[in-house]
Parts: structure tokens; C-alpha cells; sequence
């Protein structure tokens, strides 16, 4: 097998072919006959009673309350792990109030502007609750309760012991950091909408919505709408960036399909930017306070934290409260091989929109922290950053390797990552230059991390199996082409040219013959979705099963065809070839569908399709390596941060379409730096989310990011179908720490040093003109 | 998102317009490049019952120069000014400014009368236009008035015009072949508001020796005699002798005490001083 298209071809993607001619089918260009559309009353305060909503009698056919939805089902997204407590959330509130932005009434009307006229003349009568903000004062014993029913506003606790106090004797070194990182909004350019009709003939609701899982907002809509699955499909079209974002179930799609249900036509939701920021996409926001007890090599002895994560109003459906802090305590031990480990995080509640797993998860902030800490015990024992780094990375030797929290790395080798970058950065030449100083005032600063990322992994935080198999329909039709299709959905990770890639791998057809279809419950199999660089593995490895299986049967055919023993065939180019002449696998099909008198009465039943199910041979993850090099030069009179050279340089195993690889890295690394220097939600101490529009709340700008240098090692996982890893999330991991890093290294002769991300102007200047006073 | 309704005109004379907006119990907004009070429609932070589009009127896209100064036309957008596309009073110093505002999908439509009239004080116009002593044309059914560009702001987003008047142009005073300018804004990030401004301008010929500090919440803290912030000097490297201390004084007579915008307000002005000086 093997094919010049298949497994590691650089192949333009198929889909770019309608994206880059303006062609993209995005939610936004769907129209349906008498579509109306809506807006929401949403909360203008963060938490409160509700005492009543008026609605003036001109409008009231028009304006639907909780009153309405009565046969809905509130949102509960429970964790199994011990002790989670669960919220409830009514898709539209019942009582109280626990965030602004919360859904209080739908509005419709013939146009947008027209049902947001309609949204302004409804009274909302409310008694304000003093707001749960900071996520620790949160955790003080006379806090006010985002939950009534609940005793503290701990939705979770997640632990790991480890005997500290023992090892921190034996240790010369401590080093101690309080660090924070921003909450942040994820900001894909298409914000989140659907719409929803009732079609009357198949009695089945149709719901077209911008998701990576419509086959998990067909479970969530079902449960919510409390109707059978089959009387729903979710048709996702083309997707403007998803990042977690669109992984989810809100109350918004449940009311507009509750509407869908009752009113007899198309009805239509479309996030705007001012939705997005403040009442929705909320992500991040940890809290970190850690020591660690090293020896005076900078080898750690113990490592000891406490994290919290404002995990926000309620727990969102399916991921679940739990899966940020869980991530927190489970993976802050980052490439590290650390003897002991002791950490606990807490999830806590608050009166903020709710957490949502964005890109990485918590990767991103337990990466930052973790590094952030390395450079402060080189900086404590006065050796290079990188040699602490060596001194506690996993060794390639010690692979496959079970870390202090039970992660299973597979495979890689980090301190070779670490070194490729440490050289592409040319870090001798740089700390020379830095010894020199710069004409114009500005201090050079060197930053690195290094990561292990868990990707494609099929459990929960807990070790249970989350998700069986991913499935893949495949058939060869009579015209010799073969129609692809998994319940996954690509989000701009180009998935419908990477798994025709796996096709052609398998059976060496043409990849112009291959087409595969994403995104649509009525023609695929069930899928969990796009989420945790799982697309790759788990869809991949799928596809590659079906392939396989499709290769099994035209080999028979082809056999008989042929004459000869299936034995003695093989299935390659295109073609099944056996020890006397061959035939094409679209001369099979033809005969198989066209002339099947030419077959003999044995034919496989199960004819040229099939659907078939694939997992990693290991469910723990499939772990990618990692390192980022940066250089910068920060401006002491302004704060200002400029990015003079930046080297990435990354396992992700086998790589299918090396050229997407990069894609995901360079797009990742990007949404990284806007972690590290540029985004952030301020709420005020009532409540109030601060960056409404695009104007405050910063995205980093082509001209912010800077011509990343990418270099590869591939080490082949050993347990996925070709060796491949996922890679999808990686690059948004790396950035904060780099950068970071490198701003405290340029600020460490004027005794500086920031523990919060994102690093802004603000911030450095306040913190020398504190150094200095 | 989208705005409350709206009825729109597109006057083809001052004198429509003036009519147009002598309307009583009608409350409009006069729109030119639609860059700012776009974004306030769709927010509803601006609910006007008619919006009155001034780019059809020819005198407003009108630029003309005489020996003294050049008129420039309030609907003239900042890439026509960016591109040289008039011609230029100011050695320079306009074509600079215009170029740092927003994006270029920013400049193409948004307008110099557009930006002063909005007066937002972050804004750049606001603030370099009073430093090269430009005068602002007004005209309304009433006739016309000169205001000095420096008296245009009152407050944040409040300007002394009536509600009946309209900026038809922007008067700029033609610098000497001797003047020397220098203007720094910073953003964090390209197209954003600034978060300071300083600009110096030094024309011995004409007598004058300014600077202002801008982008600070209220109208521009312009300093008329600049030579006493800078020890006296106004010779060819005046800005090594900036006063710190007085530029901290004039801020905290502004209220902004602010540890980040002094320091910021006081590095721009420092560094359109060295502009200045390395012409």
C-alpha cells in the first residue's frame, strides 16, 4: 500500500477549494422560506431575584418567558466524579438571576432589528443579590451563594497527595508563586447561531447550527426537549472557527427550537459580538499558588500547589464544571517527572457566564504556571532556564513512562524538543546580545516552555471510558468513487482532505475520488465530535477500519474476477492485483452493482459498504511534545512587547498532511500569544463583564504575530493507526510561558518580575514604577 | 445588534442640510464616514430618528489652498490625507497622523470633520489639529463661524457645536520651511484607540513653539509656550531638557493620577520632542 496522496502528503486542502472563492456555506447563509428571527432579553445585572417580567400587551404573542417553556427540561451537565455538585440552569430563568447575559425572554419577529425592538420594551423587575466575583473571596465561609441549596460555591475539589512536607526537608531550594491568568473569551470570527423549523412530513425538527458535535446537540436537545432522537437532526454546515466554542448546548438553540416546534416556521438565532463577549464564550481563569523544593541543580524534589478556576454560573452542558479543574490538578506536573506532587484545585462558582473549555483547556494555564515556575528556580539558583528544564524533563528512555498523576506518555522525547529549540533560538548569541544592550533602550528577554500534551484521549479526568468508538461509513459506489462520511465535524482543521488522505492510504484510489462527508446525524454515524485534537486519531483510525474492510471485500471480488485465490491478491494503486493480471477497484464496483451476473453466488452479503469502529489501543491519550522559543524586546517607558523571533518545534507523531500540521500550529500559537499579551475579561465588582465589543476586548492582529519557525520530530505513537498525534490544540499551549518567561527575563535587571497573563503595557509599567518606588 | 429604525438623507447642499437639521422635535445625527457613529447605531447607544449623510455635499469634499493655508473639506477621509492626495500645509506632520488612525478600512471612509465632530479624545485629530492652530469652518442656517480647532471640545464626546451646525471644512495654517514636528501615539495594538499622544511643533519663523498631551478623557492639555517644558531651550536638541515634574503637574491638574497614563502621556511627548529635534 502507500500512495503519493495518502499518509503524509502536503495536498492542498479539498475544502479551501469553496473557502477561498467566497464559496463557504456558513450558518449565516442559510435561508429558509418565512424564517423569522430572534432576540433575547438577557440579564442587565449579575445576580438577583427575579420578581416578575412585563410585557405590554402590544407585543405579548411575541414574547416567550420560563412561564412558556413548562415542558422543558432545565441544563444539568453532572460530572461523575466524587463529590460534583451539579447547577441547574432553566434555558431561560425561573428565579434568580446568576450572571449578565443570563436568558430571560425570547423575542421574535419578521427581522432581527424588529425583535430586538421588541427585546428593549420588556420590563425585567429584579432585586440585585450582592455578586460572587473573585473566585477566591468566593471561597470565604460568609460569601454569598451563586447556589442556594449548596453550602460553599465549590462545584468540585480535585486532589492529588503526596508526602511534601518530608521531601521539602531534604530540599536546599524552595521557591513559592502566586500566579493568575486572565478569563478570557474565545473569539472565533463566526460567533455561534442556528435555525431551527419543524418539518411536518418526517414530524421531525431540523435544526441547521454552526456545532463540532451535532450528534451530541441531538442527545442534549433530546434530553432538554425531552422528544425522541429521531425526530431531530442537526445539520451542521461550514464552520467559521470553533475552538470549544461551538462544543457545547446553551440555552439559547433549546428556546429556539422550542419555538421551532410550536410556531409553524423557520425561526433563527444569531450570536452578535456584544452576545459572545459578555454573556457566552467565557474561558479560562486560574488561579495558581505553588512551591517547589528542588535540589541546587534545579532538580525537583516535591512540588507543592493550590489552584482555583472560576468555573463561572453553571456547569455547561456536556463537558461538565469539572473539567478545568480536573485538567488543573491532573496535568500541571506538565513534562515534568516529579517525585512527589501534592495539588489541589477547586472549581468554584461564581456570578460570571460559564466556564467553556476553549483550546487547550486548562493546558494553556497549567503550561504558563508550570513554566513560569522553572524560570524562577534557575533564576533563584542563577543557572540557565533550560538546564533546570533538562534536569526534571521525561526522559525518551524512560518511554513509555506513567507520570506522578497516572498520565501514560506514550512516546517522545522532550529534552530533544527542548534542545532543537534551545539551539533554532541560538540562545549563546542571544544572552551575548543581551550583555551588549540595545541603542534604543529596550531590553532583550529570552522565554522557553515545554509541554507534554494528553490528546485523543476517550476517558474523563477520573480514568472512565468516555467514549467507545468513532465510526466511519464508508461505500464504494458504482461509479468506482468512494462515499466517506463520519459523524465528527471539521472546524477548519481540514479534515475532509486529511481523511480522504487515510482513504487513499488504504486502498491507493484517487483523492479526487474520494469524498467525505462531515456534519450532518441523518448521514453519519454517531459521533462525540471535534474535541481534544481527537480528529486525527479517532476518525483517522475510523476511516483507515473501513478502508480496510472495503479492501477486504473488493479483494474478494476481485479474486473471482480475477480467477484466482483471494489469497494470492493484493489491494494497491487502485486496483486489485493478483499473480496474473489485475483489475481497477472501479471495474469492481461497476460489476459489482451494474453486472452482477458476472459474480459468483459467495459474494460477501455486506456488498461495498460498511460502517466501522475504531479506538486508540490506549484510552489514557496520545501524548504530543512540545517546546517554544522566544525572543522579545520590551520597552521600559512603554510597556510595549515586540516578538523578535519565536521557534516552535513539536512531535506530533506521524504527521497525515504535514502542511495542516503546521496550520494548526501556526493558528494555535497565535490564539497563545493572545493569552499572553492581549486578551482579557475584566468583570467590576458587581458583576459587570467590561470588554463588549471588539474595540476592548483585545485579539492579537496580523501585525502581532510574528514568523514563527517550526521544526518537527516525529516519533511515531505506538498505539494509533499510522503513529499519528493529535495536534489540534498544541500550539495555543506554549505561548503564555514563552512570552512571559522572556518579558521576566528582559525585566530581570530592574528586579521585575509579572506572575499574571495576559503581560500588558499596563502591567510592566506598573510593576517597575512598584520596583522602583 | 442591529440598529433601532431610521429615516436617512443625503442632502445635496449645505442649505438642505441646514434645513434638515433645523427640524424641530427631530433628533438626527450628521453622518460622514459612518466609522464611529456605525458601530453606536448597531449598539443602540445612538437611537437618532434621522440621520442626515453629508458626503453628497460638494463644498464638503472641497480642498483649496491660498498662500496662507490650506481648506480642507470636512468629508475628506484619512487616506486621501495618508496618500497626499492634497495637498499638505503641515511638511508632513497631517499625512503621519492620518496614517496611524484605526485600520486603512478605517481611513478609507472615516472623515477629518467627521472625527472632530464626534470628539472622541482619543481620537488624533482633536488633538493635532488645535497644535498646528487650524480653524474649523461651521456653517449652519444662521451663516458661518470660525472656531479655533482648540475650542471645538468641550468634554468627552461634547463639542461647542449647535445642533443646527455643521463642519464644513478644516482651515490649516501652511508651516515654515524651518518648522519642526514630531507626533507619537501608543496603542497596544494597531487600530486601537490611543492611550497617549504627545506632539511638538516648532516653527520659529511663525513664531510658534507648542506641544500637546492627548488621548487623556477630556479636551487635549494643549501647552501654547513650550519652550518652558523644555528648560527654556528651543534650540536644536530642546528635547533632552523635558520637565518631567511639569508634565506630571499638568496631568494631576487633569485628575489623571493614574500611574500607566503618566508615564505614557510623558514618554510621547518625550519621544515627538526627539522627532522633533532629529528633523
Amino acid at each position: 500500500m502507500g500512495h503519493s496522496d495518502g499518509v503524509g502528503a502536503s495536498l492542498l486542502r479539498k475544502e479551501d477549494d469553496r473557502f477561498l472563492r467566497g464559496k463557504g456555506h456558513y450558518i449565516g447563509d442559510i435561508s429558509l422560506d418565512g424564517t423569522r428571527e430572534v432576540a433575547f432579553v438577557r440579564s442587565p445585572v449579575a445576580h438577583a431575584r427575579l420578581l416578575g417580567i412585563q410585557i405590554p400587551e402590544s407585543i405579548r404573542s411575541s414574547v416567550f418567558t420560563a412561564e412558556d417553556l413548562t415542558d422543558v427540561k432545565p441544563i444539568r451537565a453532572v460530572s461523575p466524579l466524587p463529590g460534583f455538585k451539579a447547577s441547574e440552569q432553566p434555558p431561560l430563568v425561573t428565579d434568580k438571576i446568576r450572571h449578565v447575559g443570563e436568558l430571560i425572554a425570547m423575542c421574535v419577529a419578521d427581522t432581527r432589528a424588529e425583535a430586538e425592538d421588541i427585546a428593549a420594551q420588556v420590563m425585567v423587575d429584579y432585586d440585585v443579590l450582592p455578586a460572587v466575583v473573585d473566585m477566591l473571596d468566593a471561597q470565604l465561609s460568609d460569601a454569598p451563594r451563586v447556589h442556594d441549596a449548596w453550602n460553599d460555591n465549590i462545584y468540585l475539589e480535585v486532589s492529588y497527595d503526596g508526602d511534601i512536607e518530608s521531601a521539602a526537608r531534604q530540599a536546599p531550594v524552595s521557591v513559592a508563586r502566586k500566579v493568575r491568568t486572565a478569563r478570557q473569551v474565545m473569539s472565533p470570527i463566526e460567533n455561534r447561531g442556528f435555525i431551527a423549523h419543524w418539518d411536518t412530513r418526517l414530524s421531525q425538527l431540523v435544526v441547521y447550527g454552526a456545532s463540532q458535535f451535532p450528534h451530541v446537540v441531538r442527545t442534549g436537545l433530546a434530553e432538554f426537549l425531552q422528544i425522541p432522537e429521531v425526530q431531530i437532526r442537526v445539520i451542521s454546515p461550514d464552520i467559521g472557527g470553533g475552538f470549544g466554542y461551538k462544543a457545547i448546548v446553551a440555552g439559547e438553540e433549546i428556546c429556539l427550537c422550542w419555538l421551532a416546534m410550536q410556531c409553524g416556521h423557520p425561526v433563527r438565532w444569531l450570536e452578535d459580538r456584544r452576545e459572545q463577549l459578555t454573556a457566552n464564550a467565557n474561558c479560562r481563569e486560574h488561579y495558581y499558588d505553588m512551591t517547589a523544593f528542588t535540589d541546587e541543580k534545579g532538580k525537583i524534589l516535591a512540588f507543592d500547589a493550590k489552584a482555583s478556576v472560576d468555573t463561572g454560573a453553571y456547569s455547561a452542558y456536556p463537558f461538565t464544571a469539572a473539567i478545568e479543574a480536573s485538567q488543573v490538578s491532573a496535568i500541571l506536573p506538565g513534562p515534568y517527572d516529579l517525585p512527589v506532587y501534592r495539588c489541589s484545585t477547586v472549581a468554584v462558582a461564581s456570578n460570571k457566564t460559564p466556564q467553556l473549555p476553549y483550546r487547550g483547556v486548562a493546558r494553556p494555564g497549567c503550561c504558563y504556571a508550570m513554566e513560569l515556575m522553572i524560570d524562577a528556580i534557575a533564576r533563584k539558583i542563577g543557572i540557565e532556564p533550560y538546564e533546570v528544564r533538562l534536569a526534571n524533563l521525561v526522559r525518551p528512555e524512560q518511554m513509555p513512562y506513567d507520570n506522578v498523576t497516572d498520565k501514560h506518555f506514550d512516546s517522545g522525547d522532550y529534552p530533544e524538543l527542548l534542545r532543537m529549540a534551545v539551539a533554532a533560538i541560538d540562545l549563546v548569541t542571544v544572552r551575548e546580545r543581551q550583555k551588549r544592550g540595545e541603542p534604543d533602550g529596550r531590553l532583550i528577554g529570552l522565554g522557553i516552555s515545554v509541554f507534554s500534551e494528553q490528546t485523543a484521549h476517550g476517558t474523563t479526568a477520573d480514568g472512565k471510558r468516555r467514549a467507545l468508538y468513532e465510526q466511519a461509513f464508508a461505500r464504494l459506489t458504482p461509479d468506482g468513487r468512494l462515499d466517506i462520511r463520519v459523524g465528527i465535524q471539521t472546524i477548519g482543521q481540514g479534515l475532509e482532505t486529511t481523511l480522504a488522505q487515510v482513504a487513499v492510504e488504504c486502498l491507493g484510489i484517487n483523492i479526487s475520488d474520494v469524498h467525505v462527508r462531515l456534519g450532518d446525524t441523518e448521514l453519519s454515524p454517531y459521533s462525540t465530535g471535534a474535541w481534544g485534537s481527537r480528529g486525527m486519531v479517532w476518525a483517522g483510525g475510523a476511516v483507515a477500519r473501513a478502508c480496510e474492510e472495503i479492501a477486504r471485500r473488493v479483494a474478494g471480488i476481485g479474486a473471482a474476477l480475477l480467477q484466482t485465490d483471494v489469497a494470492s491478491v493484493e489491494v494497491r494503486d487502485g486496483g486489485v492485483y493478483g499473480p496474473e493480471g489485475s483489475i481497477s477497484i472501479g471495474d469492481i464496483a461497476r460489476s459489482y452493482y451494474l453486472t452482477p451476473a458476472d459474480l459468483p453466488g459467495d459474494t460477501d452479503p455486506r456488498g461495498l459498504e460498511t460502517t466501522e469502529g475504531y479506538a486508540p489501543d490506549r484510552l489514557t491519550g496520545i501524548h504530543s511534545g512540545s517546546a517554544h522559543a522566544t525572543v522579545v524586546a520590551v520597552d521600559p517607558e512603554t510597556g510595549s512587547v515586540e516578538i523578535l523571533d519565536y521557534v516552535i518545534t513539536e512531535d506530533a507523531g506521524t504527521r497525515v498532511n504535514p502542511m495542516i500540521v503546521d496550520g494548526q500550529v501556526y493558528g494555535g500559537a497565535a490564539q497563545g500569544i493572545g493569552t499572553a499579551l492581549f486578551e482579557e475579561m475584566p468583570y467590576d465588582s458587581q458583576g459587570q463583564p467590561l470588554a463588549s465589543t471588539l474595540a476592548d476586548y483585545l485579539l492579537p492582529g496580523t501585525t502581532d504575530i510574528p514568523n514563527i519557525r517550526l521544526l518537527h520530530m516525529e516519533t511515531p505513537s505506538p498505539y494509533t493507526n499510522f503513529g499519528q498525534k493529535g495536534v489540534g490544540e498544541g500550539g495555543a499551549i506554549g505561548p503564555a510561558g514563552a512570552i512571559a518567561n522572556a518579558i521576566n527575563d528582559a525585566l530581570a535587571p530592574l528586579g521585575v518580575e509579572i506572575c499574571q497573563i495576559p503581560v500588558t503595557p499596563r502591567r510592566i509599567i506598573e510593576a517597575i514604577e512598584e520596583q522602583r518606588q | 445588534m442591529k440598529p433601532k429604525a431610521f429615516y436617512y438623507e443625503r442632502p445635496a447642499s449645505l442649505e438642505e442640510a441646514g434645513t434638515l437639521l433645523s427640524e424641530q422635535g427631530v433628533f438626527s445625527k450628521v453622518v460622514a464616514g459612518s466609522q464611529s457613529l456605525g458601530p453606536m447605531l448597531n449598539l443602540r447607544l445612538a437611537q437618532p430618528d434621522l440621520l442626515i449623510d453629508v458626503t453628497g455635499i460638494p463644498e464638503m469634499t472641497l480642498v483649496e489652498a491660498d498662500r496662507e493655508s490650506v481648506n480642507i473639506g470636512a468629508c475628506i477621509t484619512h487616506a486621501n490625507i495618508e496618500d497626499g492626495r492634497i495637498e499638505d500645509p503641515s511638511r508632513g506632520l497631517l499625512a503621519k497622523v492620518a496614517g496611524g488612525i484605526a485600520y486603512r478600512a478605517v481611513r478609507n471612509r472615516g472623515t477629518i470633520g467627521g472625527s472632530l465632530a464626534h470628539a472622541d479624545p482619543a481620537a488624533d485629530w482633536i488633538s493635532v489639529l488645535p497644535l498646528l492652530d487650524a480653524e474649523l469652518v461651521v456653517c449652519s442656517p444662521r451663516g458661518t463661524r470660525i472656531i479655533a480647532a482648540g475650542d471645538l471640545m468641550v468634554s468627552s464626546f461634547t463639542t461647542t457645536l449647535d445642533p443646527d451646525e455643521l463642519i464644513q471644512s478644516v482651515r490649516v495654517p501652511k508651516l515654515s520651511s524651518l518648522a519642526r514636528w514630531g507626533f507619537c501615539k501608543f496603542c497596544q495594538k494597531a487600530g486601537e484607540f490611543a492611550h497617549a499622544i504627545g506632539a511638538v511643533l516648532h516653527d520659529p519663523e511663525r513664531e510658534v513653539f507648542r506641544a500637546v498631551i492627548g488621548a487623556i478623557e477630556s479636551p487635549p492639555i494643549m501647552i501654547a509656550d513650550a519652550a518652558k517644558l523644555f528648560s527654556g531651550k528651543s534650540d536644536a536638541d530642546f528635547a533632552t531638557e523635558i520637565d518631567e515634574e511639569m508634565i506630571r503637574s499638568l496631568l494631576s491638574d487633569q485628575n489623571i493620577t493614574d500611574i500607566y497614563l503618566r508615564k505614557l502621556s510623558f514618554v510621547a511627548l518625550k519621544r515627538a520632542a526627539l522627532e522633533a529635534c532629529a528633523t
